[in-house]
């Protein structure tokens, strides 16, 4: 049996880690509250391009953009948005299995597609997995703002334009509640499932139809993307937080499994040390 | 007299939100004024301040890129950034101006060259948005 003095520090020291992890929790509480006001703030601007893109869609039938349009894939881009730290639980390990998956499915080789990387895990990972990676993004705010992760969505719409990949895929945790995230896949690039919405009033337009999609198309898929990182830094601080409650609850267990442990040795060795006193008074008799 | 609804959302929230009278935009085609009753329309816009003008004052609006959705009875700007007076921080738009400046005249390669160009619109644009010399 472990001595009294082992036990004890072993007390001590669970008792501080837990400590650490119920305020990692609390502050991902607190993150968890701002991004979903932040990803809230985000929706009349999506709602409103997407009623926008929609109309002007089903107003022009001439719908030759070339975002619009599919073309001959050759090669498939991969945006995945993971976190930059850990302690999150399964957020990351979900998304990287999943995409994995998904590539072992499709692809052969590793030249028929390129991954462009949200967050320091998926690209430490991807590279490990020898792959390439166009572009990344990693030590993003908690709190993105649009500015933030401009470059890496220019590019991304950018790179698709310009026939550098044919289609755009892109995987994030979408946060359903704050013990729920969904591993989703949406696919970015080419535009080609945009639903016209019934209730819509024809446009006139200033110069032209073409003219504005041409404008509106890359700024309503860079938002595509900014929503789903939005959405995913909301996962990230929600699973962070399920983890650190998690870690805290495990770290109390301990500590009562401890303390009566510590209890026992504590009563077994004032017992031994009442029959050693008794049977030295005995012997002297 | 006849108000319109202005709306100008930005995908970092909703930046301004109010009844005025007469709305001007700087559109790729060259400024556009909006009246309410206007017939729907939909345009790109430039970098350039919106003038939203009231009864008896007009509020000026640094505006990005984007574009202008108009409906008889609402206008909509949707611009991936956007800046009231009283928001603009001065002293960060100056800065900008003068890297912009900088980069100008150190460098010939054109990509650089264009970027550095759009970087120093939108910073002067604030500037006078700022100053409200429009």
């Amino acid at each position: 049996m472990a001595s009294l003095r082992d036990i004890k520090t072993r007390i001590t020291s669970t008792k501080k880690t837990s400590q650490i992890t119920r305020a990692m929790q609390m502050v991902s509480a607190s993150k968890l509250s701002r991004a979903e006001v932040n990803a809230k703030a985000f929706v009349p601007y999506m709602n409103k391009i997407q009623d926008v893109v929609a109309s002007i869609a089903a107003g022009s039938a001439d719908t030759s953009n070339p975002m619009m349009t599919a073309r001959p894939v050759k090669k498939t881009a991969y945006l995945v948005i993971t976190s930059d730290r850990g302690l999150v639980g399964g957020y990351n390990s979900n998304i990287l299995r999943t995409v994995m998956n998904r590539i072992r499915e499709r692809h052969t080789s590793n030249d028929d597609f390129v991954i462009l990387s949200v967050g320091r895990k998926g690209k430490e990972f991807f590279t490990k997995q020898g792959m390439t990676i166009l572009e990344s993004a990693i030590a993003l705010p908690d709190h993105p703002t649009f500015s933030d992760i401009k470059e890496i969505t220019r590019k991304a719409v950018g790179m698709f334009s310009d026939g550098t990949y044919d289609e755009v895929y892109m995987y994030y945790n979408h946060f359903v509640s704050a013990i729920q995230q969904e591993v989703t896949e949406t696919k970015v690039l080419p535009l080609t499932d945009i639903q016209p919405t019934g209730s819509t009033a024809s446009y006139e337009f200033d110069p032209s139809a073409e003219a504005i999609l041409e404008v509106l198309l890359p700024q309503y898929a860079e938002s595509l993307i900014f929503g789903a990182v939005l959405d995913g830094k909301a996962s990230e601080h929600a699973a962070s937080m399920t983890a650190m409650k998690s870690a805290t609850d495990n770290a109390s267990d301990l500590i009562n499994g401890l303390t009566l442990q510590y209890n026992r040795a504590r009563q077994a060795a004032i017992t031994q040390e009442i029959t050693e006193i008794v049977g030295g008074a005995a012997a002297l008799e | 007299m006849k108000t319109i609804t202005v709306n100008i959302v930005t995908p970092d929230g909703p930046v301004y939100d109010s009844e005025v009278s007469m709305v001007i935009a700087v559109t790729a085609t060259g400024e556009m004024g909006v009246l309410p009753g206007h017939i729907p329309t939909v345009a790109p816009l430039g970098i350039g301040a919106v003038r939203l003008k009231k009864e008896n004052s007009t509020e000026l609006v640094a505006v990005n890129g984007g574009f202008l959705e108009i409906r008889p009875e609402k206008v909509t700007i949707l611009a991936q950034s956007a800046e009231r007076a009283t928001d603009i921080d001065l002293a960060r738009a100056q800065e900008s101006a003068k890297r912009a400046e900088a980069l100008l005249q150190a460098n010939k390669n054109e990509i650089d060259f264009k970027r550095a160009e759009l970087a120093l619109k939108r910073a002067m644009n604030r500037i006078n948005v700022y100053e409200g010399n429009i």
